[in-house]
């Protein structure tokens, strides 16, 4: 079950002094999974320019402050976001962009994609719609810099308190798939046993 | 003794908040090109601060010193620059030895690149090194220019040299110089045509793709150093130096916007490209005017 305690997780005063420079200044790693890559250009160059606020793309997830996870999430992407995220540095911060990052959107009886990305990893803020518009992107941005300024966006401290939670999440959606062709050998416990299994075999022959 | 030590270090936040401005109000610059209105001026220093405030991953041992090492290579030359005529520290400004303390910038930025291991972060130090190899031949040359001209090599004496008037400036009489000079300074700058060793799309950043919270901070400290010792150097051999400390710093400011100007309107070279590019087009403008200098010294080839 999930644990929050707000007492335990807002920040203190010397973070929140902290907190005015690290709003004013949000780098983001951009994950475009499928869609929402279209509409990231018009966001950043001339017609809206989000670099007034200091946003601006960032390379890799070491420099970056913000995961944007745009569009849906496919079982096997949601490894690498895993990764990604657990690579960048503290505080970070992570933007759920559309509505299948919040609920499945369109996709949500497939059996390729996640529902509900805020089971597996922390989501601090959801822009939806299909797509949402440049001017919903900066609405959102503005209420997060807010968020951050008074020291109400914690997500990667949840993830830290209830990192055995979201890992059985994870652990429940990867261990579910199994390539077609070597069946077993995706899940974690199973190699072992796989090894034996093909050892066996390839004695048979 | 205390009074030099706080002269040494005001020198150097000077510099750096200096360099800062440069980048902010250059970021901005670029903007207006792209027919934005970009960040507000002061957004480097909150950028530097927001990096110093995160936490950061190290390595090994040699990138902690490896990025020490760059900036404090870049903060020593700086030293050296006459500032219109402010030296923290009595010295002639001698150009020799800010030429062998600016490449400790990369040196140290290389050695602790490659502490990370990445391979991205191998690649773009590699192309920065090469680059390097490019631009130090028509800078090298620009140096010979002006001891056959002055026969010095302080940038004190090479600043009072100028100071007749607008006609005296080595930009009226080394025009080719002044050509291959800017050119080689949009390489130490590593902007547009010969930023092939940071390349976003391509390399993921390069040499910064390991870099988190302080290093990336260091790193930005480096460039702003970097910016305010290029600039000058070009400003000093060039443009006159500067009466005070206030024209020295605007002509430093239209000198990073002139190299911004190019940035904006210009594709990038591959690193072979830019090198042979550095080393036939600005070493060969460097080196008619070295013969000319030459000439002029002693009315023979």
């Amino acid at each position: 079950m999930l644990k929050v305690s707000r007492e335990e997780i807002l920040d203190g005063k010397f973070e929140r002094v902290l907190n005015f420079f690290r709003s004013r200044s949000l780098w983001m790693l951009y994950y475009c999974t499928g869609c929402g890559a279209v509409e990231l250009p018009p966001t950043m160059t001339s017609r809206f320019d989000i670099e007034r606020f200091g946003i601006g793309p960032m390379a890799t997830p070491r420099q970056a402050d913000i995961l944007l996870v745009t569009g849906y999430v496919s079982v096997k992407t949601l490894k690498r976001i895993v990764r990604s995220y657990e690579q960048m540095p503290e505080p970070k911060w992570v933007v759920g962009f559309g509505s299948c990052p919040v609920n499945g959107g369109i996709y949500w009886k497939s059996y390729a994609t996640i529902n509900q990305l805020d089971r597996y990893i922390p989501v601090d803020l959801s822009l939806s719609g299909c797509m949402p518009r440049p001017q919903a992107v900066i609405d959102g941005f503005v209420n997060l810099m807010e968020m951050i300024r008074k020291g109400e966006a914690v997500g990667y401290k949840k993830y830290r308190l209830n990192y055995e939670w979201y890992k059985q999440n994870q652990a429940e959606v990867l261990e579910r798939t199994e390539p077609v062709l070597r069946p077993g050998i995706a899940s974690v416990g199973k190699v072992q046993e796989t090894k034996k299994k093909i050892s066996v075999m390839e004695g048979v022959k | 003794m205390i009074l030099s030590v706080v002269k040494v270090l005001g020198h150097a936040f000077f510099v750096m908040a200096v360099g800062l401005l440069f980048m902010g109000v250059g970021r901005r610059f670029s903007a207006r090109f792209h027919r934005r209105y970009g960040p507000p001026v002061w957004q480097s220093y909150i950028d530097v601060i927001k990096c110093f405030s995160r936490k950061s991953i190290s390595h090994h041992w040699i990138m902690d010193m490896g990025s020490v090492m760059g900036l404090a290579g870049l903060v020593a030359a700086s030293m050296f620059l006459p500032v219109g005529r402010y030296l923290p520290f009595q010295s002639t400004g001698p150009i020799i030895v800010i030429l062998y303390l600016m490449p400790i910038g990369y040196l140290g930025m290389a050695m602790g690149v490659s502490a990370s291991g990445n391979p991205l972060a191998s690649i773009g130090i590699g192309r920065a090194l090469t680059l390097m190899l490019g631009y130090e031949v028509p800078f090298a040359t620009i140096v010979l220019c002006m001891i056959a001209a002055f026969n010095s090599t302080s940038l004190v004496s090479l600043g009072q040299a100028q100071q007749a008037g607008f006609l005296s400036w080595n930009i009226i009489t080394m025009p080719f110089g002044f050509v291959a000079g800017i050119i080689a300074l949009q390489a130490m700058l590593a902007e547009k045509p010969f930023d092939t060793m940071i390349a976003p799309s391509e390399i993921a950043s390069g040499p910064m793709v390991e870099l988190s919270g302080k290093f990336l901070g260091l790193a930005f400290l480096q460039h702003s150093v970097g910016i305010f010792v290029e600039t000058g150097l070009i400003v000093t051999l060039f443009l006159g130096g500067g009466p005070g400390v206030g024209f020295f710093i605007l002509k430093q400011f239209l000198v990073y916007m002139l190299s911004l100007a190019i940035n904006a309107i210009f594709a990038r070279y591959r690193v072979e490209q830019a090198t042979k590019f550095l080393w036939f087009t600005a070493g060969g403008l460097a080196f008619i005017q070295l013969v000319i200098n030459m000439y002029l010294r002693s009315g023979t080839i």
